[in-house]
């Protein structure tokens, strides 16, 4: 390997009950495309944070070497300084500015107090042509398509003089011929001598681009691949990025045959009318009683989208397709027909739209149905703690009293109060986002007691699921979902982590 | 990992767990706090006039347009909205409700259809906030000029609109009844007045108590005995000394009669019905609660609409007590409001706030203006003292929370 221009060594970052890095090594040498790969949570992003100095020094333990030197970085501006850009999924672009002042932004070319417009619109032709985008530079960022913003994002960065570009799934949103583009852009500034770190979940691309490939997985490097001595192939890297043992363990349950369909979805279609694009392409799936039926799929790829638009789509998506709920076709307009049709939705962010953080416990529980507890519209408080206590028991909430503000709980109680919350609204079909995330092993486990209970009780669940394991050790069926479409359909006895990936990331 | 946890333990003295209880409940008590140190100085520095019977009295009456219009506000301020054009409603409504009685119309029709003009204005104000997301402050700051265009369009022919309806007006000037035939008895006391006091000093022991039981029967943590009884006797103190008071002078107004029951009626409803909880959780997480299955259109709606009735309320309450109705009436109500909710507690950030408490803070912006009026202080420094109140409230406000988490 030549000289290294980037060199993390032993990097360590802990959140709260969670060590995103575990001692991570990762180098990356000058003038290369490295490709950074794993599973969603795998660290890659956190990584990232690192490098950039969105986590600052000191909250992290390693050492990060950059062209040869020690650094420091507190905050994002030193680590843009020493000349490391990252282009983030999201874009960062002011969709209201013209193309030039979003290039220079943060960066305005001055003389004396006044910024210089003349040079400025000089300067960002000079950059265009060298990520080889035609547009007028006074253009309006929000009259440009996902793959020419994208190409600004990079112009912007090369403005800066930069030495490492780091793009975080810059094709995520784009189609075949602005991916491939942007791909040979990145070959073209590879032979200009950028160095490039690339995080991507499309193997293909990984495999046509890459000079090294870096496997992460829970946290820790599990091997750096190079491509020149032919050790990259799709399966190799499938194989380490999956590679865990399954060593979770999943509460045993009967696999009864599963009962009458619950719910049915035919041609379905949704066009978020916000970001101006297709989010869902003619799904068609079902689910029965007393069934677990999993939803794989990497990040973006339209599984949260699903669960919204069949939950009343509160998101506004232009939607076409049918939905029979209990063999009765139905177009729910709101989440409130939707929990009355027997629908619930735990969703994936408890903290963001899932609870409210500044009321108890009780509160959140009988939120979704408080008509079962209200005379004439009064509540009556008795039978709210009741009730509240009766979940606090059964799903063994720790919390001294149900008066208790959710807020103050950990992770896996809140997501218990959760459930909870739409337990109590009595549904047939429990839609779980991601149940498990971020909390511990030892309530991981009691969640999924409770989910095996629920499917005994004659309940349907789909599991929506970024881990692979629980995807596997919970569910009847798997349906993979990859740029949100339904890529496969598995069987509990066909499925394995290798499958699904190799769906997942077609 | 808990706060506000308050342990009984029967070996920590009185005074210790006094200073705990308070130390952990310092954002609630601190208004109360606030409005007894305001009185203290002001009794100090007038001489004892501030406390007198007379002033209480007016004071109180001075409170009640604002108060009402602060009880509105809260929900308003909890569901992360703000009303800006509640002040030139209220003048405006009052204008009409002049105009109405000038037709002879009984009073009795009046007031109802000012109160419904008032919730279709507010339903009004609400229809392109909640259907098209336009901000609240845009759209009530449009409804702030129109108001005050209106306002003023009624009454220039006229000028200031005099108001000769002895009941009318009554609602801001006059008192209840006293007892009939007991005049031997308490001479120179209002004894309904007295009567209604004790009526609720036992009425409120007796609710603390029954749950406070219940509390307890829950396991749920509950103040220390000895605090408990502290905050009983307090409470009746205080509702006892300030029934004494206005016994002493006339007796209850109407004024703050119709603001305890308005008061009564949004305590119950915020605190122990189905639309409370659902405006509660639109303020916490709009999210959360339009995922719950609350529809967050209709809360804004029904919260712009109670807004608008209130307006008419205080538009009402304000031109019977100056009897008239004038081209400026209204002017900054909406400012007054938004003050008295915000000392009151109620949190910018949404989803906090009681309607007592902003009672409480309208109290105090009001008794800085009498108070202040009876020590001769210039206007230009009241401002800037009531300025410095609200700001002080707000700071206090956000670092107890703070400091909570």
């Amino acid at each position: 390997m030549s000289t290294p221009i980037l060199e993390m060594r032993g990097i360590t970052k802990e959140f709260p009950g969670v060590k995103a890095l575990n001692n991570v090594s990762f180098r990356v040498a000058k003038g290369e495309i490295h490709c950074l790969v794993g599973e969603n949570g795998a660290g890659k992003s956190t990584l990232m944070k690192v490098l950039s100095g969105v986590y600052p020094d000191g909250s992290y333990s390693g050492d990060i070497l950059f062209e040869g030197e020690v650094q420091h970085f507190r905050h994002i501006n030193d680590s843009e300084k020493a000349g490391i850009a990252i282009i983030y999924q999201e874009l960062a672009l002011i969709p209201d500015m013209t193309v030039y002042e979003n290039i220079f932004l943060g960066n305005e070319i001055r003389k004396g107090i006044r910024v210089d417009w003349n040079e400025t619109i000089r300067r960002s032709g000079e950059m265009l042509r060298k990520v080889r985008l035609d547009v007028n530079p006074a253009a309006k960022i929000k009259d440009l398509g996902v793959g020419k913003q994208q190409l600004v994002e990079i112009a912007k960065a090369l403005s800066r003089e930069v030495k490492l570009l780091i793009l975080d799934e810059p094709t995520a949103a784009l189609n075949e011929t602005d991916s491939d583009n942007l791909l040979e852009l990145l070959r073209g500034l590879r032979d200009q001598g950028v160095t490039c770190i690339l995080i991507s979940h499309k193997l293909k691309e990984v495999i046509g681009v890459a000079d090294t490939v870096t496997v992460l997985r829970d946290g820790q490097t599990v091997r750096t691949l190079d491509a020149h001595k032919g050790e990259v192939s799709e399966s190799v890297l499938i194989k380490h990025m999956v590679g865990r043992e399954l060593d979770h363990i999943f509460p045993p349950r009967a696999h009864t045959p599963p009962g009458d369909v619950v719910l049915e979805v035919q041609g379905w279609n949704a066009y978020d009318p916000g970001l101006g694009r297709p989010v869902l392409r003619d799904l068609g799936f079902n689910v029965r009683r007393g069934e677990i039926v999993g939803f794989a799929g990497l990040m973006g790829s339209g599984r949260t989208e699903m669960a919204m638009s069949i939950f009343g789509n509160p998101l506004g998506y232009q939607l076409k397709g049918e939905l029979h709920v209990k063999g009765q076709k139905r177009a729910f307009r709101d989440p409130q027909q939707a929990i009355r049709a027997g629908i619930a939705y735990v969703t994936e962010d408890r903290k963001g739209n899932g609870l409210i953080l500044i009321q108890d416990v009780k509160e959140n529980i009988t939120l979704a149905n408080l008509k079962a507890i209200a005379h004439n519209s009064v509540i009556d408080s008795n039978a709210e703690i009741k009730i509240a206590n009766g979940y606090k028991s059964s799903l063994n909430i720790k919390t001294p009293t149900v008066q208790q503000l959710v807020g103050n709980l950990s992770g896996g109680n809140q997501q218990k109060v959760c459930l909870g919350k739409w337990l109590f609204v009595k549904p047939d079909l429990l839609i779980l986002d991601e149940p498990t995330r971020g909390i511990d092993v030892g309530a991981k486990f009691e969640i999924y007691t409770i989910m095996n209970q629920l499917v005994e009780q004659g309940l349907s669940i789909i599991m929506i699921s970024s881990e692979l394991p629980e995807v596997l050790g919970m569910s009847d069926r798997v349906y993979i979902m990859s740029a949100g479409r339904i890529v496969g359909e598995l069987p509990r006895a066909e499925a394995t982590q290798e499958k699904i990936m190799q769906l997942a990331t077609s | 990992m808990l706060s506000g946890n308050v342990q009984q333990q029967p070996s920590v003295s009185f005074a210790q767990s006094l200073i705990k209880v308070l130390r952990q409940n310092i954002r609630e008590y601190g208004m109360y706090i606030a409005l007894f140190v305001i009185m203290v100085i002001f009794t100090i520095t007038t001489n004892g006039i501030f406390l007198s019977s007379r002033n209480l009295s007016n004071l109180l009456n001075q409170t009640g347009y604002i108060a009402v219009l602060a009880i509105g506000m809260t929900l308003v301020i909890v569901i992360r909205h703000i009303d800006l054009s509640v002040g030139f409603l209220a003048g405006f409504l009052g204008a009409i409700a002049a105009i109405l009685l000038a037709q002879k119309l009984p009073v009795v029709l009046v007031v109802p259809i000012v109160l419904a003009l008032g919730a279709v204005a507010g339903l009004i104000t609400a229809f392109p906030v909640a259907r098209l997301g336009i901000p609240s402050f845009v759209a009530s700051l449009a409804g702030w000029l129109i108001y005050r265009g209106l306002l003023q369009r009624i009454t220039e022919g006229t000028g200031t609109i005099i108001i000769n309806d002895a009941i009318f007006n009554a609602l801001g000037n006059g008192f209840i009844p006293d007892i009939p035939g007991l005049s031997g008895l308490f001479e120179g006391v209002h004894k309904l007045t007295l009567l209604i006091g004790i009526a609720t000093i036992a009425l409120y022991v007796l609710s603390q108590i029954s749950s406070r039981n219940k509390q307890v029967t829950y396991g749920f943590e509950v103040l220390p005995q000895s605090i408990f009884m502290l905050q009983l006797l307090f409470v009746a103190a205080l509702i006892g000394w300030i029934t004494w008071v206005l016994a002493g002078y006339n007796g209850l107004s109407w004024t703050v009669v119709i603001v305890l029951i308005v008061l009564g009626i949004y305590h119950f409803v915020t605190t122990q019905t189905v639309l409370g909880r659902h405006i509660y959780a639109v303020g916490g997480n709009p999210e959360a609660a339009e995922l719950s299955g609350i529809s967050v259109k209709r809360i804004i709606f029904m919260v712009f609409g109670s807004m608008g009735l209130l307006s008419a309320l205080s538009g009402i309450l304000y031109a019977s007590r100056l009897q008239s109705a004038s081209t400026t009436a209204g002017t900054l109500f909406e400012l007054d409001a938004i003050a008295a909710a915000y000392v009151g507690g109620v949190s910018a950030a949404g989803g906090v706030g009681k309607v007592v408490g902003s009672i409480i803070g309208a109290l105090v912006m009001t008794s800085l203006t009498s108070g202040m009026n009876l020590m001769g202080v210039g206007i230009s420094y009241q401002y800037i003292v009531r300025g410095a109140v609200l700001a002080a409230a707000v700071i206090f406000d956000v670092t107890t929370r703070r400091s909570a988490r």
